[in-house]
């Protein structure tokens, strides 16, 4: 029996996808809460939090009204830029970008403020600029922290359901991933191609995790 | 000459303090800031530094104005020329000592990079990474990684305080080489009085966020004439009968003394309680325990 991988690799584009703009986003992001004095920075908090507690549905279903052709910004994406969200799979990176948030900040933001604050008063002395100071002082110092976030935003995204089903429906090569997938095959109860799936995603995020775990000791022993 | 006015309001640990110093320093000597803590000694450095931005008054080095209030002037810490040497050292964990070290030198200048190895008699650990230092090697890279910018002016933060007293003392003289042989202006915030007489020319005795006194640390430290009369200052720590006398027993810097006291004297003395002792006509025998390693 022939196995159709499209919705495997289909995931683990997303998921590569998303972890990379969670990087550029989630580092600045992290920097700015760990540093930050202003008075709104709990309710910045909240909202990076906010997709820990939510439920996918909730989040799926604001998107989705967001991103309709019928409402304002909809409207807008599509008359300006000739995107569409709904049904989609930049919808779908937009999505999972949204929900996995806190899985990249976290761990960025709690290595950013373990870090003792002389270090970057230590190159600020030595006539470093902050950007400097950012790339060669502090992120080389929380490395753990970035392959963290980097691990738990990919994984989180291959795991990722109830938003995807939301806004991305099930259409297969576009948005059809393997979490949708399995719920497919089962639904027309075939055990055998859901099994297919369920398994390589067990797989692959098990090593994906064990990875993690070594490396993040080898790390610590190296620092 | 370095002329600095700092006035700001702290709230401290034992309630708010109101800073206010002013000062004038010469150009490549050696000054201590000596107080308590909570007296806003850091405090000022990181000021000098650019750390801490001040409320009013002004910072003049050299004729650059790094701070002036009422100008609105406030320097980075980039643009000045200092280095500071912080109590928790701050070494780049990730970098080895040559790249901490070299992290200061606009570019990457080696020979100067190795100069300041072969002075700080680092030059044998320069792969070496930080977390496997010792404390006083950890200091010297500190130091040395401080100087590497040529500053203008050197801040010392307590920088000998975790160190045990033979290393200090260690330290000590190479910290005073290495400013005679650069001739940096420095400015050492310490509470180790042996450490002050030691390496500075001028102490700026400061109480409550202000300059209490300055001078010479003869000046400020020692009773004004020779007189055989010995006055220490002391801790109560135990006060007990033995038949018609007290015997009080006293920490004295880290020496314990059993003294003997008339019941006049103890009537109002606790334990905890600061004393003054007072020996008069005095002739005291000194005897070397050990050498200092100044040659």
């Amino acid at each position: 029996m022939s196995h159709d991988w499209q919705p495997l690799l289909l995931t683990f584009r997303l998921a590569a996808i998303t972890t990379l703009i969670l990087f550029v986003i989630g580092i600045p992001l992290a920097y700015w809460i760990a540093h930050t004095r202003t008075r709104i920075k709990p309710v910045i908090e909240t909202l990076v939090s906010m997709p820990l507690v939510l439920p996918p549905s909730v989040l799926g279903f604001y998107l989705l009204l967001a991103f309709s052709p019928q409402n304002a910004f909809g409207q807008w994406l599509e008359q300006w830029f000739n995107i569409r969200l709904v049904f989609s799979f930049a919808g779908l990176v937009v999505g999972s970008v949204i929900f996995s948030l806190p899985f990249m900040v976290h761990p960025i933001q709690s290595g950013f403020q373990n870090l003792p604050a002389s270090l970057v008063e230590a190159s600020r002395t030595l006539g470093k600029s902050d950007t400097a100071t950012l790339f060669r002082v502090l992120l080389p110092n929380i490395k753990p922290a970035l392959l963290s976030g980097a691990v738990l935003s990919f994984a989180h995204t291959v795991g990722e359901f109830g938003v995807i089903l939301m806004i991305g429906g099930n259409i297969p090569g576009v948005t059809k991933v393997a979490s949708i997938a399995i719920y497919d095959e089962v639904e027309s109860l075939n055990y055998a191609g859901a099994n297919f799936y369920a398994l390589v995603l067990f797989a692959v995020t098990f090593a994906i995790l064990l990875t993690v775990y070594v490396m993040n000791k080898k790390l610590l022993k190296a620092g | 000459m370095i002329e600095f006015s700092l006035g700001m309001q702290l709230g401290s640990a034992s309630g708010p303090l109101q800073l206010d110093v002013e000062a004038r320093i010469e150009s490549k000597s050696f000054v201590t800031l000596f107080g308590p803590s909570g007296a806003g000694k850091t405090t000022i450095l990181r000021m000098l530094a650019g750390l801490i931005q001040p409320q009013r008054g002004r910072i003049v080095v050299d004729e650059n104005t790094w701070f002036d209030a009422e100008r609105r002037i406030n320097l980075p810490p980039q643009q000045r020329a200092i280095g500071f040497v912080f109590q928790d050292y701050a070494l780049f964990p990730n970098l080895t000592v040559r790249e901490n070290i070299a992290y200061a030198v606009p570019r990457e200048d080696r020979r100067w990079v190795d100069e300041l190895l072969e002075l700080t008699g680092l030059h044998m650990l320069h792969a070496r990474m930080p977390s496997t230092l010792s404390g006083g090697q950890k200091q010297r890279v500190a130091l040395a990684r401080a100087i590497a910018r040529k500053p203008a002016l050197l801040l010392l933060d307590e920088a000998l305080s975790a160190l045990d007293l033979s290393l200090r003392s260690q330290l000590q003289d190479e910290l005073a080489a290495l400013h005679r042989r650069f001739g940096l202006t420095t400015i050492m915030v310490s509470h180790e009085l042996g450490e002050v007489f030691k390496l500075s020319e001028k102490v700026l005795r400061l109480e409550g966020g202000r300059i209490v006194e300055s001078g010479s640390p003869r000046e400020v430290f020692l009773q004004k004439r020779l007189s055989g009369r010995l006055n220490l200052h002391a801790q109560v720590l135990d006060i007990r009968q033995e038949d018609v006398v007290y015997i009080v027993t006293l920490l004295i810097g880290q020496e314990v003394i059993d003294v003997v006291a008339s019941e006049d004297e103890v009537t109002h003395l606790r334990m905890g309680d600061n004393v003054s002792v007072a020996a008069r006509a005095i002739s005291p025998y000194l005897s070397k325990t050990s050498a200092s390693m100044r040659h």
